[in-house]
């Protein structure tokens, strides 16, 4: 402060003009490049030119080869007869109808394992991660045991073991599995279900085949059992993790007002967990949307098999190829739309 | 009575109530049976003669057989470099550790190799030179984590930064061994398989994914929207299809998409779909990271007056990668899972190869046998990177206090 001082009795200036260098030399100018404001625009000039070249070059080339080979984008195909037979339809199909019926009837039966699949896989789930806070040390374990093994081995030869291991090593007719109300054939498993009147129908044996209201293939059990066993133990970590969020607090409440484990669990934390369960859960449907492509291997007739047959007849590469895009894009969109929807319910409302 | 701890601890956890008591018999009953019935398939129906007569078939697929000595050569390779690695992490002293040289994780994995070595080559009913190489290889890991965790504090310290580089090195040198050329008979793609093929798969597109990755994540969080844009479009176009389609889009469109000539064979258009199509993945999680580190740490970083590439680089990429880092690595897990859709494909890969021994006619309906060892296998590839992954995070943590 006090070398301050002259300053109030003195004009003199501390610093004499000729301390600063002149303006010039003092800062070289920024070079062009170097320039804030042009940075931005030379880097996606730089990466747009980079992408423009290798997309120009992979779509000429593209329609190059394709027209060459006379395979350039055309839908004229899809009117044409199929003449091949989709092993289960729940529309009807023959051979002789066009090819995008083919594909809806794949597309029909890809939903159906995925609507089933996603029931299954969010009950098993729900159970499995619930088991994660049970009072029982061996139920937890198991639970433990069962998510940990099935994360760590590949879906692919999980569904190739329940098909090939499992569903076909029972037998037809007499031979079969049978529990009260449910029969596991080679044919296939049936089911009981009411009949008319109310009455219980169970499967029966009729000269030597397999009869009941519901019959499943064995390729859509086996997909099912594949898909619900390994997308569940994905649910039940998200499950988990969601009533792990849940504060402690909550479940001392809920069992000092004297509910039970399971009364607590349904009324007080679950419905809490949900917000932060349902997010989570969304993912893991597409990835079992994703995943339901993979019936290919056990012989389901899904979409993905119905349009490799398709490509194998026809050889239109890109055409199946787009629509097996748009079609998962839109299975992606409509679970993420109606997750998100039910997001929307289960927010707590702060009042 | 119930005065034991353990007994106690039993009570405890298993026979609480009533309820509690009776779930908990019934399901030891029936975990019994089932080990049981497992037991007596195993030991007593079970051929595994159909793992043993093609043991070679499944680690190296159709690899010409007089040029095997390469893979025995790479394997030998490989023992020796983890011997050291491994030796080396063990003798260089840290702050969370107190130095000791073979600590219980070590004793214990020393027994496991001891085993495996002793017991896998003659359950497979290898040849004895076969097992010989197998206990010789072994020993040679042994001996140098041995002898690196007993006199590698003594080298320079210069040479020791240079160690970690003989693994990219050895990566290299592996590729060329595989392959061939430079004097070697060259090998193509196609008579890669089993074993061998599902990890180089997985290691090429785990290598390559992660860059990709982490480059992609960078850019879906630019400022500039020529980069963010793209990379959206990138990763949702991956993400929105099956890996099965995707490579689908390899097999049967890509060939049309490159000049003919530039097209790669089957097997490498497969490796490049799973790396962009891991890429994706990876993108999403890194993304994850980084929106985790706070504002503040780039702008402080900037403050200081680092450039915009030095303080990515230097303050919020080291954070945000080691919070993406077990979803990172789980990714990675899902990738070395997902080489099995390769055999989708018609490429001879583990679950290839087994698929072509059991339509073997001597084989015929020794499907349980061989699913189960792959099972068994890709669950402790798999487990093993997951136990790596959470021991890194560890190690990462700077929050960890020493134990």
């Amino acid at each position: 402060m006090d070398r301050r001082w002259p300053d109030l009795f003195t004009a003199v200036p501390l610093i004499t003009p000729d301390a600063y260098p002149p303006m010039s030399e003092q800062k070289p100018p920024i070079p062009w490049w170097r320039d804030r404001r042009v940075i931005p625009w030379l880097v996606q000039g730089v990466v747009g030119l980079a992408m423009l070249v290798v997309i120009a070059l992979l779509v000429g080339n593209l329609v190059r080869n394709l027209t060459a080979a006379g395979l350039l984008l055309s839908w004229r195909w899809l009117g044409q007869p199929a003449s091949f037979d989709v092993a289960e339809s729940l529309i009807p199909f023959d051979a002789a109808m066009p090819y995008w019926r083919a594909l809806v009837v794949g597309l029909v039966n890809s939903l159906r394992a995925i609507v089933v699949g996603l029931v299954g896989a969010t009950l098993l789930g729900t159970a499995v991660g619930m088991t994660a806070y049970s009072g029982n040390g061996l139920v937890r374990r198991l639970g433990r045991i069962y998510v940990e093994v099935i994360r760590n081995i590949p879906l692919l030869l999980q569904l190739l073991f329940w098909y090939f291991v499992v569903f076909l090593s029972f037998g037809n007719g007499t031979e079969a599995l049978q529990i009260p109300g449910v029969v596991l054939a080679k044919s296939g498993l049936y089911l009981a279900w009411f009949a008319e009147g109310w009455s219980w129908q169970g499967p029966q044996l009729v000269n030597g085949i397999w009869q009941a209201p519901w019959r499943f293939s064995v390729e859509f059990a086996a997909l099912l059992t594949g898909l619900i066993t390994y997308t569940g133990a994905f649910v039940a970590e998200v499950v988990r993790g969601g009533i792990a969020a849940v504060p402690r607090g909550q479940w001392e409440a809920a069992t000092s007002l004297g509910l039970h484990w399971s009364q607590s669990m349904r009324s007080v934390v679950l419905p809490q967990a949900l917000p932060v369960i349902i997010p989570g859960l969304n993912s893991q449907y597409i990835s079992l949307a994703k995943n339901s492509a993979l019936a290919v291997a056990v012989g389901y007739a899904d979409l993905y098999s119905v349009a490799e047959t398709t490509l194998n007849q026809t050889g239109r590469a890109l055409e199946v190829f787009l629509l097996l895009l748009g079609a998962y894009l839109v299975i992606d969109l409509l679970i993420s739309a109606v997750m998100n929807g039910l997001n929307q319910l289960v927010q707590i409302r702060e009042r | 009575m119930l005065s034991h701890p353990a007994l106690k601890a039993i009570r405890r956890e298993l026979f609480a109530s009533r309820t509690d008591g009776l779930i908990s018999l019934g399901l030891l009953a029936l975990i019994g049976a089932s080990l049981l019935g497992l037991l007596r398939w195993a030991f007593l129906q079970a051929q595994w003669v159909v793992i043993q007569a093609n043991s070679t078939l499944f680690a190296v697929g159709r690899y010409p057989l007089d040029q095997q000595w390469r893979l025995w050569l790479l394997v030998a390779l490989l023992a020796m470099a983890s011997g050291l690695s491994w030796g080396l992490l063990r003798a260089i002293p840290r702050a969370d550790r107190s130095g000791v040289l073979w600590p219980l994780n070590d004793r214990i994995a020393l027994a496991l190799l001891a085993f495996l070595a002793s017991w896998a080559p003659a359950a497979l009913g290898l040849s004895v030179p076969l097992q010989a190489r197998w206990w010789l290889i072994t020993a040679l890991l042994l001996a140098i984590r041995w002898s690196a965790g007993r006199w590698g504090r003594r080298l320079p310290p210069r040479l020791l930064k240079l160690v970690p580089l003989i693994w990219p090195l050895l990566y290299l040198l592996g590729m060329a061994l595989i392959s061939g050329g430079l004097g070697l008979v060259r090998v193509p793609p196609s008579e890669w398989g089993g074993l061998l093929l599902t990890v180089l798969m997985a290691s090429f597109a785990i290598l390559a994914s992660f860059p990709l990755g982490v480059l992609m994540a960078l850019g879906r969080r630019s400022e500039l929207p020529l980069l963010r844009w793209g990379s959206v479009v990138y990763i949702e176009f991956v993400r929105g299809a099956p890996l099965i389609t995707l490579l689908f889009l390899g097999q049967n469109i890509l060939g049309f998409m490159l000049p003919g000539g530039l097209a790669p064979d089957r097997v490498w258009r497969a490796a490049w779909v799973l790396t962009f199509f891991c890429g994706a993945y990876v993108a999403e999680a890194v993304r994850a990271g980084l929106a985790s580190v706070p504002a503040g740490q780039q702008e402080a970083a900037r403050s200081l007056g680092l450039t915009v590439p030095q303080a990515l680089q230097q303050v919020v990429l080291p954070q945000a990668l080691r919070i993406a880092l077990p979803a990172t690595v789980g990714q990675f897990i899902s990738l070395l899972q997902d080489t099995t859709l390769l055999s989708l494909i018609g490429l001879l890969e583990l679950l290839g190869t087994a698929r072509t021994v059991m339509a073997n006619p001597d084989f015929l309906g020794l499907t349980a046998e061989v699913y189960l060892t792959l099972a068994v296998l890709f669950w402790c590839c798999c487990a093993a990177l997951g136990l790596g992954s959470r021991a890194l995070e560890r190690r990462l943590d700077p929050t960890h206090s020493p134990a």
